[in-house]
């Protein structure tokens, strides 16, 4: 195959039989305003910290619908509340990570 | 005056003998608990403090001051000034004045605990009676001022608006007991006194009452059933006492030394804390204070509630409570006894446990050498205008500088820290730390007064000087390397929380805006600025719950008739501007469009 400089990366389709809701549900409940978000990236576009670690709002919350691995973003977070003043939809996010970091175990 | 009781005791006494055994029993289990749950170190530094006479005498005065006088009382309200003090002040005196007749009358009695109390119950006068009439008068001049001050205090039940006072904490039922029993105390015994007021003499409130009572009722009969309900009156209120907001008086005589020796609260339940949240007599004052109880709402969110629900151990009030609040410090500010209400949420919600551990990410920043360097904030590289602002005045000014976070990318670690998680927060600390001393710069600039209170009280950076912009550019002016000149537009100042009552820095600010500008005054400002409400040390509170508070917080600013909006906060400026009809602006902007 011709080499054009880039490759495919693996399809990541969704997969219902695999994912784990719980913890989003466990999230919604406690922060009921993490429904509202709608992907448009503010978040992760004003993140202090998402030049280091890739962190935006937008992908945890993703992540976590898809059950993937959310826990290194998490913990580069520094609450600094950017993400919440930006927010379209007025998403609490700084509770909602704060919250997401305590339903790990 | 003579004994008129050979055995000098009636069973009328016992009563109030139970009721005081009672409290000072309590009160002094209590105090055992607190000085046990204290540090070691915060023991010894209480007990050394207590051996000091400086900080002695100024425990005793301050003792006096604030909680018989009620001077902070006095400065806010007059009438309530009055109200407490008559009330305090009186029965201390009454007390006082009582140990005096005892000690100068029937010395062999002084022994007896309850003599003093009921003093005219068990004396006849005789013929050198007379020496004792001023002591006499003063007794019922005191009796009449605790009376008066009764009378307010039921007046202001029924009237509370007269106060100036819109709010107070509803009272619990207990609260109710101790209140009704405390009114009953003071005309129980001026009836008692002047029953008896025939064969122990008085003065002008007990002799023509005696008199006036003697025409339809007698004496003889209600002498003694009046002596009884007194000392009942007394046995109610001090039994209750332990579990009312009455509970401030002992709690406060114990908190006032404390915060002398320099004990600072380090647990939100424990030992000072302790102290601190039974001192609150629930007045009210941070309810009308607080920002979010714009419209009646979030009124059970105030200090008031969260002192109540610390007692009470009510974990999830407690959680909810700590977690609402902006953290404004209003309550703070304006509380009587100085409960820290910010303070003790802040420790409540470093209680959580947090699983996902946290992991510094800037940890390779570096940053060039220059003599001052300026550190933005996260929250103002929302708003570039005021850096950009700061870095032109700097430039003009022909200042050596650079930034320390132009592209963004680093916290101070403030917010970490009023979120609870302290650790993490000096984590950050420690890092910044490393990164602003290897620059090499003497000056840290700083404009966002959410980081500047950060640097200022969490931070240890030796040889480095930590400014704010604002005495800063002051300084650039009054040193010649830039002019200003007057515009014609009138701001009004807003106080962002974190800079005057967080710093301290009220007049810096005005100063600087009334060179480059009009300025006028917000109905409430300086201590008593209202919070914009964007704070970041809500956690729960959502975006949507927040639109009142502003819309309120900028109506107080509008009381003004100013043309725009004057603030020295990014986060201020932000929030202001998606709701105010006028323009907001930093001094910053408003400086540097001014420069000649």
């Amino acid at each position: 195959m011709i080499d054009f400089g880039f490759t495919l990366s693996k399809s990541s389709t969704v997969d219902l039989n695999k994912i784990d809701h719980s913890r989003y549900d466990q999230l919604v409940k406690l922060v009921p305003t993490a429904r509202m978000c709608m992907n448009c990236g503010s978040c992760g576009a004003t993140c202090t910290v998402s030049e280091y670690k890739g962190m935006s709002v937008r992908k945890v919350l993703y992540g976590i619908q898809r059950g993937e691995d959310v826990k290194a973003m998490l913990s580069s977070c520094m609450l600094c509340g950017k993400c919440t003043m930006v927010c379209p939809r007025g998403i609490n996010t700084r509770n909602l990570i704060l919250n997401l970091c305590k339903l790990y175990d | 005056m003579i004994d008129r009781i050979p055995s000098g005791f009636h069973p009328f006494v016992i009563p109030f003998l139970v009721g005081m055994a009672f409290v000072l029993l309590y009160c002094f289990g209590a105090m055992i608990r607190v000085l046990y749950e204290l540090s070691w170190q915060d023991r010894k530094k209480f007990f050394l403090s207590l051996l000091n006479p400086k900080i002695l005498l100024k425990d005793i005065k301050d003792i006096f001051l604030n909680c018989l006088i009620h001077v902070p009382l006095w400065k806010r309200n007059k009438l309530f000034g009055y109200m407490h003090s008559s009330i305090a002040f009186g029965w201390f005196m009454i007390i006082l004045l009582g140990h005096i007749e005892v000690l100068l009358f029937v010395p062999g009695r002084i022994n007896l605990f309850y003599y003093p109390i009921f003093f005219n119950y068990f004396v006849a006068e005789d013929d050198v009676t007379l020496r004792g009439s001023l002591l006499f008068f003063l007794m019922d001049f005191f009796l009449l001022l605790i009376m008066s001050g009764i009378a307010i205090a039921i007046f202001r039940r029924i009237k509370n608006h007269v106060f100036g006072v819109k709010r107070m904490a509803r009272p619990t039922f207990l609260n109710l007991v101790g209140l009704y029993s405390l009114w009953a105390i003071f005309p129980l015994r001026w009836l008692a006194e002047s029953f008896t007021a025939h064969i122990s003499g008085g003065s002008f409130m007990t002799i023509p009452a005696n008199w006036l009572f003697r025409q339809f009722l007698g004496n003889e009969l209600n002498m003694l059933p009046t002596w009884w309900a007194y000392s009942i009156a007394l046995c109610v209120f001090m039994c209750v006492l332990p579990f009312t907001r009455y509970m401030h008086i002992p709690a406060e005589m114990l908190l006032i030394p404390m915060r002398n020796a320099g004990l600072k609260v380090r647990s939100s339940r424990k030992g000072f804390a302790r102290v601190e949240f039974f001192s609150c007599p629930n007045c009210g004052v941070c309810i009308d204070a607080c920002p979010m109880t714009v419209d009646n709402g979030n009124v059970k969110d105030c200090t008031v509630y969260l002192t109540r629900q610390l007692r009470r151990n009510n974990e999830e009030r407690i959680q909810e409570i700590s977690d609402k609040c902006l953290l404004c410090g209003k309550c703070e500010a304006l509380c009587q006894v100085g409960v820290e209400g910010p303070g003790l949420r802040i420790l409540e919600r470093a209680r959580r446990d947090y699983t996902v551990p946290f992991l510094y990410p800037a940890g390779d920043k570096k940053v060039e050498s220059r003599k001052v360097l300026y550190f933005a904030g996260c929250m103002t590289h929302l708003t570039p205008a005021i850096g950009r602002s700061v870095e032109a005045i700097m430039k003009k000014a022909g200042i050596d500088f650079t930034w320390l976070d132009e592209q963004g990318g680093l916290c101070c670690g403030r917010p970490m820290f009023t979120a609870g998680r302290i650790a993490e927060a000096k984590a950050i600390v420690a890092n910044m730390e490393k990164l602003i001393l290897e620059s090499g710069c003497d000056t840290l600039l700083v404009s966002c007064p959410i980081c500047y209170k950060m640097f200022r009280e969490q931070y240890n950076l030796p040889g480095v000087e930590i400014v704010n912009y604002i005495p800063f550019i002051n300084n650039l002016i009054n040193t010649g390397r830039i002019k200003v000149e007057k515009s014609d537009i009138c701001y009004v100042y807003h106080d962002p929380c974190e800079l005057g009552r967080g710093c301290g820095m009220y007049e810096e600010p005005r100063k600087l805006l009334g060179r480059s500008a009009g300025i006028a005054e917000a109905g409430h400002n300086r201590e008593e600025s209202i919070c914009c409400g964007g704070s970041l040390g809500s956690l729960s509170l959502d975006f949507s719950q927040r639109e009142n508070m502003t819309k309120a917080a900028l109506n107080d600013l509008y009381t003004s008739n100013a043309d725009a909006i004057a603030t020295a906060c990014p986060l201020c400026q932000a929030t202001f501007a998606r709701y105010a009809d006028r323009p907001v602006k930093d001094i910053a902007e408003i400086v540097n469009n001014q420069i000649l």
